[in-house]
This record gives C-alpha cells, structure tokens and sequence, in this order.
C-alpha cells in the first residue's frame, strides 16, 4: 500500500487517538481466556527459559524464569551486596578497585550472554558498568561475577558490551565525549578538545577472561548502542551517535537540532589488520582488571597503563558513517544479518538499512562528504527502506527468526510488530507503560527462539497495589506464536532493567554448580578439616581459621584478641550438598555478613573497639539445630596478657587426627 | 560352574546392597552402596552427607576405614573364587557341593554379620546427642523399608547381592547336573 504524504497526514490525528484509547488502564478488555494457562508453571515444575534483567541504577542483574515470571536470584555484580558479603568480604572487595579508587556502586544495562556460531552457548554472561567505565563478567555455571574490566578514557559507557557472533569481542563506544587524555580546559572547547572512543575487548575463549585489545578515537559524539554483524554481516561494527551537533549543554535541545544523526559503521576485520601491522599508538592511562582466582575465590587487582588507540585518519577503510533519522537509539540487526535497525528516537520513522547495499555504496565510494577523515555513505544508498510512523519513540527491536520485527516505542506505549523484507505493520499492542527494551529469548541472535516477548516498562504507575512513591518497574510477557502478539503476564521487576537476555532453561540447567568442590580449594586461608581450625596471630592481625559444619562452627570460643586488633575470619563450609550455604555475622563488625557456599571459604574483618565478650552465628538457616551455631570472642584490653586460645567442645577437638586426613580423603573421592 | 565362579567376579564390579533414604528435602534420595570391599552412593560425599544427619540422633559416623570386612571380604571372594576353578578343573559332584554349601554358609554369616552392623549403628547411640527421641533406635531394615523420623529407609540386594544368590544357585545346579550323570 502506497500513501502520499497528505494521505498519511489527515491519518496521523487517527493513528494517534487509536494509540490514546488503548493505553486505557483497563487491560483486561485485552486478555483472553487461556492467558492465565499460558504463562502458568504448576509448583514443581520449571521454566522453559531464564532470563537475565539488567538492574540499572541497582547495578545488578536479576535471573527471572519465562513465562512464569518468577524471581530465581539477583546477582551482585556492580553493587557491594550486604545480603551475601560481596564486595565486603576480603575476597571479593578487590572487584570494585578501578582507576578512581574503591567505586561500590554503578549503573548496568545491557546484558550480552556469549555466543558460538551466533547463537547463545550459555558460558558466560557480561553487563557494563555505565557511571565508572567498566565491564563485567558473570559465570553461568555459578551464577557469580568473576571479573570485572575498566574502560579507559571514556565516560559513561552505556554503548556496552555488545559481543561478536563467536565471543572474539565485546564492542563498546563512549557515550560522553571527553577530552583524551583527561585534562584542565574549558568546557565550550568541546569541538577542539573532546573525543570519543570505541573499545573492542578480546576475550580468552577457554576462560572467558577480557582483555582491552584496542581504541578507536572517533569524533566527539555521544556512542549509544550497537550490535555486531552476523552471517552475512560477521566482521563489522554497527553503532548509533547522537549530537553530532557536538553540543556541550542543554542537549535535550541543542543535540535535537539536525534532521540526521549519524551511524559509526565498523570494520573490526580490517582493524585487527591495522593492529597486527602495527599501525597503532600506545597511549600511558590507566584502568584496573580485577580477576577471580576459580580456585581460591580471591579476586587479584592489577592496574593497567597502556592503550593501543588506531586513528580512523590514518587506517582507511575501517570506519565508515551513515546518516541515520533524528537522535537514533537502538541499532539492531535482523537474524540473517543483512538488515539493520536505526531506530530515530525523535523521528517518526525508522530506517532500515541492508548491509548489502552499504557494501556496495563503499565498494562504489558513494560518499556524501567525511566527517574528520570518516566518509559518510549516501543515506539512500544503504536504505533499504523506511518503516512509515510505526508509532512515536522507537527504541529498540528484536526478531522471531519467522522474518518479523518487533519495536518499543516509548512515547506511545506500544510494541509494534511488522514485517522485515516488507516493512509492513502487521499488529500493535499496548504495554503499561512506557516501554524501553524489550527481549525475545535469542532474539538479538541468528536462531531466535520466538515464542515469547518481554517489554520491560519505565513508568508503572496504577499497574501494581501502590507502595508510595516508589515502586518496582512493570514487565508485559506477551505470547508472540501466534499471528497477533498477546498479553499473557504482568510483573513487577527490581531496580530499572535496561536491556535483558533470555536463554533456553536446557542450555544452563545441566551446567549450574551445585556445591564447590573441597579439594579444588585453594584458598591461602581455607581449614581443611575441623581439626585443622586455629587462631594465629600475625603482630595485630588475628586470623582465625574456622569451618562451618551443620550445626557448629569450629573454633566456637575464642579469647585473647585485643583492642585495636585486625580480626580475620576465614570461614570454610566443610557441606558437600547441595545448597547448604552457612552464614557468617559477627556482632560489631562494621561492614556486613558472609554467606560461604560450600566447599567455599570466605573471610570477613573485624575491627573490636572495645573490651567484652561478643557473640557471633550463622545466619542462613541451615539444619534444625541452626540456632545453636553460635559462639562466642573474648575481646581483652590492649596490653592485656590473656593468652591466645581456642577451642570448640573437647571431644571434637580430639579427634585431630581423623580430621587431619579429611583433605586426602576428599581428594580420594573426587578421584574415585 | 564356571558360570558360578564369573557371578563371584561380578561382586567386585557390583554393589551387593542398597540402602535407600528418602525424605522431602532430599529429592531423588540418598542412596547408600555397600560393596564387597567399599561403600558409596548417589555422589561421592554420600558417606559424608549421611553422618552429618546421623550425628543430630547420636549414631556413629561411618568410616568405611574402620570397617575390617571391607579388607577380608574381598580376600575370601578371591579365595572362594580360586576354590571354584579347582573344583571346576577337578570336576567332581561332591566339589561342587562342598563349594555351593560353603558359599552358602559365608553367604549367612555374611548376612548376620551386616545385621549386627545395622544393629550397632542403629542402637549404640551417644548419649549426649541434641535429638533424643523416647524408645527410639534408627537400625535399618535388613530386607524391606521402614519409617526412621522424617526419613522412609528402604534395603535391598543390589546387582552384586542377586549375583551372590546366582553363584550358589549355578554351583547347585553344576552339582545336579553332575551327579545325574
């Protein structure tokens, strides 16, 4: 169908009151009969896909099942966790170190689980950090995060981390152009001064570990999201900018000024090229890459102080732009890779773009001028064609693998779906209210599995019983099968999730960890063996070598530790079950609690200010004699002589010699 | 016969018996494996696993180090193992039934020997343990299930057990077949 421009005009009052009516609080009018069957999980019965929601301003990740909508875990990962001690045990703080020093908070996205052949492989999960540059690394076999990268020279990393279709890289662009390196001058000398970098993170396919492999500095704009290429597309970088009027304040008028912004396109093939031939510079910065040891649990921090950045000017043909609709955001890529997704935020339309054509326009240097050095393609060339007001607000999209696009579209609270090749509106629904991104489980990658779309919602209002002012964010579940998309769940989510990604239950399941295995614990700290418990003293730091075992822990009584003394408690769970966590708090101690898995061993430090006895216990209720999991550390004055002494009930401590073996006899069993 | 003497063999590839705990906070249940020389189970911490729940009512942990019958044992299947072959190669009736009587015997004694284990493990209780129940002792069945507090513990001959049983019917048959002649 072909409409003239008056056409669609008289339409648009029509269009816009349709999309008024249905934003009607009254949902009900839009749920049929069977939703409740669809999206019920009888007790007992799992979930067909895990999804993982990005927290934002939590700075966590939370795992919910599809379509029951139910809360499995929250995993720490930018946040200090109270609830189980990250980031305040003595292993797990180092996380945190970056080149601004101990940063215990920040704000995650996007979430990009890794790939083999452009599909999920379910090994590993990263989000980033966007306040304080950085990129995280959560492993799926744990559930824990196990590394955390910093980002030099950018700020506000939201474009983040976007990963290639075999795990070779995560992308990343800067989304606050600041000036490189870091120096004292007046903000209005944006144009001169400031710059903007996009990083490619090379991960170690075996471990998963991330390293910062390269630099592009780019004009200074705001880099705001992006996807890789796959298939046909493998090799190349897409991302969106906006205010590529370079304006430094009141953006939200003077980045809205020019009709196109525009699309970085990059050839990471021909970069890897430039790397290799030494066409680099080393720049001296600094960022911090802090690792989990698997075995022991410690986290090692390591400052780094070199860059290699490839300049655009000096390597041709690895960067291109392309003109894109009014302040884009998302930039999506459909499953067979040749179509791409800029989605103008500020516009009313969308351009779809086909990696063919742009190949074709480069081939044929069909330029539109360059923008320092970097040549723009012609608009028209690389379009493959425009989606006609779709609604207001397009943010992002997702695929079904069935050759369908689906869109949230903020200003109009509404996901649209229509037709990739055709560019055809095939159905629109209502989501309440306000939608950001939206997931379809695989649905950024070649083998979507289009069953079901979660639109995550920014504004919640009336959705929920009213808890105050504040309140958790609202998620839409709609059944996407059949012909028209339909509404089958609400529920309300932690923090604000940007972006999430849903995986096949099946492709996790078998993999998660139940327990840690003793014998692979090497921790400096850990007691193998209650007999093996003990209290050393190092000047004025104690350490106390203590092990949790349903239901005591050893030593329980503790005396001779002194004012002004460094009290370290290395808690090692000696359970070999699943999911018999101990607990771990002591009364003063000024920081938070331990939860320790077993097999695990974590240490918590505690600082006793004044003389008396204090109790400490378990706090995860771990067996029927839970309460009993106490004791008790005797603090003295300083100087006193109360000698250093310890103990749990008599009888168990003599048995030292059989609990000497328990490490050989745990190894023998791991290798029966 | 010699089918006799292979069923012995089997015992050191297979658990002679099971015993099965079941209760709701342990889905699927804990099995415990008893063989000719060793114990295990559903993972290798089992024996861990069920001390732990066993010290909250006073029974002793199970060390499988300190089990004797776990070392002799296996010296006896081997001897009895190498007693079959020679009565095989003698092959003689009345070797056979020697063979089939003896191994019936240990089979016995064998079996009251694992009740009397039970019997202590069920009822020398510690004294000071945190959980006493009045008249209450936790000694597994030999043969069959039976409800011990939360758990519903369930004994049965495992493979090695049914190939214990298949040695002494072969040597029986060996012997019929023999003295038919």
């Amino acid at each position: 169908m072909i409409l003239n421009k008056n056409a669609l005009l008289l339409l648009m009052p029509v269009l816009l009151t349709g999309m008024i009516s249905c934003n009607n609080r009254d949902s009900s009018q839009l749920i049929h009969g069977d939703a409740a069957q669809k999206a019920y999980v009888p007790p007992g019965e799992y979930d067909e896909f895990y999804a993982f929601l990005s927290g934002g301003y939590s700075g966590q990740i939370t795992v919910y099942g599809l379509p029951s909508g139910r809360l499995f875990k929250e995993i720490p990962v930018f946040s200090q966790y109270p609830e189980n001690g990250y980031g305040y045990s003595e292993e797990t703080k180092n996380l945190f170190n970056t080149s601004y020093g101990f940063v215990p908070w920040d704000d995650s996205h996007h979430i990009e689980l890794s790939q083999q052949n452009g599909e999920f492989d379910g090994r590993w999960l990263f989000v980033n950090g966007n306040n304080t540059p950085r990129i995280a690394r959560v492993d799926l076999t744990t559930f824990e995060t196990v590394e955390i990268l910093e980002i030099p020279d950018v700020a506000g990393l939201h474009c983040s981390p976007f990963i290639t279709e075999n795990s070779e890289y995560l992308v990343s662009g800067t989304r606050f152009s600041v000036p490189i390196p870091q120096e004292d001058v007046p903000i209005d000398t944006y144009k001169e001064n400031f710059k903007g970098l996009i990083n490619y993170v090379s991960l170690d396919q075996e471990h998963g570990h991330m390293d910062l492999a390269f630099q592009i500095e780019m004009p200074g704009f705001n880099y705001d999201l992006a996807r890789n290429g796959k298939a046909v597309s493998h090799g190349w970088s897409f991302l969106t900018t906006y205010n590529s009027e370079q304006a430094h304040s009141l953006l939200e008028v003077n980045a809205s000024q020019m009709d196109k912004d525009l699309m970085a396109i990059v050839n990471w093939k021909k970069a890897e090229e430039y790397l290799a031939a030494g066409k680099f510079t080393e720049r001296e910065t600094s960022y911090y890459h802090n690792l989990m040891n698997e075995g022991s649990g410690i986290v090692n921090s390591e400052e780094r102080t070199t860059t290699k950045i490839l300049d655009p000017k000096e390597c041709p043909d690895m960067v291109y732009f392309i003109p894109v609709p009014k302040s884009p955001h998302g930039c999506d890529i459909d499953p067979t890779g040749e179509y791409i997704v800029g989605n103008g935020k500020l516009s009313a339309d969308m351009s779809v773009y086909s990696f063919s054509q742009i190949m074709q326009a480069i081939e044929e240097e069909n330029f539109d001028g360059e923008f320092d050095g970097i040549p723009i393609i012609n608009y028209e060339a690389g379009l493959h064609g425009i989606v006609k007001k779709p609604g207001l607000g397009p943010l992002h999209t997702e695929f079904d693998g069935r050759g369908n696009a689906y869109t949230t579209f903020f200003i109009s609270s509404e996901v649209v779906k229509w037709d990739v090749e055709s560019k055809e509106i095939l159905d629109r629904q209502s989501t309440f209210y306000s939608p950001g991104h939206l997931v379809i489980p695989g649905g950024e990658t070649r083998n979507p599995d289009g069953k079901y779309l979660v639109a995550m919602n920014k504004i919640t209002k009336d959705r929920f019983l009213p808890t105050g002012p504040e309140m958790m964010h609202s998620a839409q579940l709609f059944d996407i099968s059949g012909e028209k998309m339909e509404l089958i769940l609400d529920f309300p989510t932690k923090a604000e999730p940007h972006y999430a990604q849903a995986i096949a239950a099946e492709k996790l399941m078998a993999n998660s960890k139940k327990f840690y295995p003793i014998e692979d614990n090497t921790h400096p700290y850990a007691t193998m063996g209650e007999g093996n418990s003990k209290v050393e003293r190092e000047g004025d730091e104690v350490h106390v070598y203590m092990t949790a075992m349903r239901s005591h822990l050893a030593p329980d009584n503790i005396e001779g530790i002194k004012v002004g003394d460094k009290v370290f408690f290395h808690l090692t769970n000696l359970e070999q079950d699943w999911d018999v966590p101990h607990g771990f708090a002591m009364q003063g101690a000024t920081n938070a609690e331990l939860l320790v898995m077993p097999g695990q061993t974590r240490t918590l430090l505690w600082e006793p200010k004044k003389p008396g006895v204090f109790a400490f216990y378990c706090t995860d209720f771990c067996s029927a004699l839970h309460q009993e999991m106490s004791g008790y550390a005797r603090v003295s004055a300083q100087g006193s002589d109360v000698p250093l002494k310890w103990g749990l009930n008599e009888e168990l401590s003599d048995n030292r010699e059989a609990a000497n073996t328990f490490y050989e006899q745990a190894k023998a069993r791991a290798s029966q | 016969m010699l089918l006799a003497v292979a069923s012995l063999a089997a015992l050191f590839f297979f658990p002679l018996w099971q015993i099965r705990l079941d209760a709701a906070q342990f889905p699927g249940g804990l099995q415990l494996h008893i063989w000719i020389n060793k114990v295990s189970g559903t993972d290798k911490n089992i024996i861990q696993n069920i001390n732990i729940l066993n010290h909250y009512i006073g029974m002793q942990a199970i060390h499988p180090d300190s089990i004797p019958e776990l070392k002799y044992f296996p010296l006896i299947n081997y001897l009895m193992i190498a007693l079959g072959l020679v009565f095989a190669w003698i092959n003689k009736s009345m070797g056979f039934l020697t063979w089939t009587i003896v191994l019936v015997l240990l089979g016995i004694l064998g079996l009251y020997d694992f009740y009397l284990w039970l019997y202590d493990y069920g009822h020398n209780l510690d004294p000071k343990a945190p959980i006493k129940v009045e008249g209450m002792t936790y000694m597994p069945p030999l043969l069959g299930k039976k409800d011990l507090l939360n758990f519903k513990v369930q004994s049965y001959p495992h493979w090695g057990g049914l190939f214990l049983g298949m040695a002494t019917v072969f040597g029986g048959l060996a012997f019929i077949k023999k003295n038919r002649k």
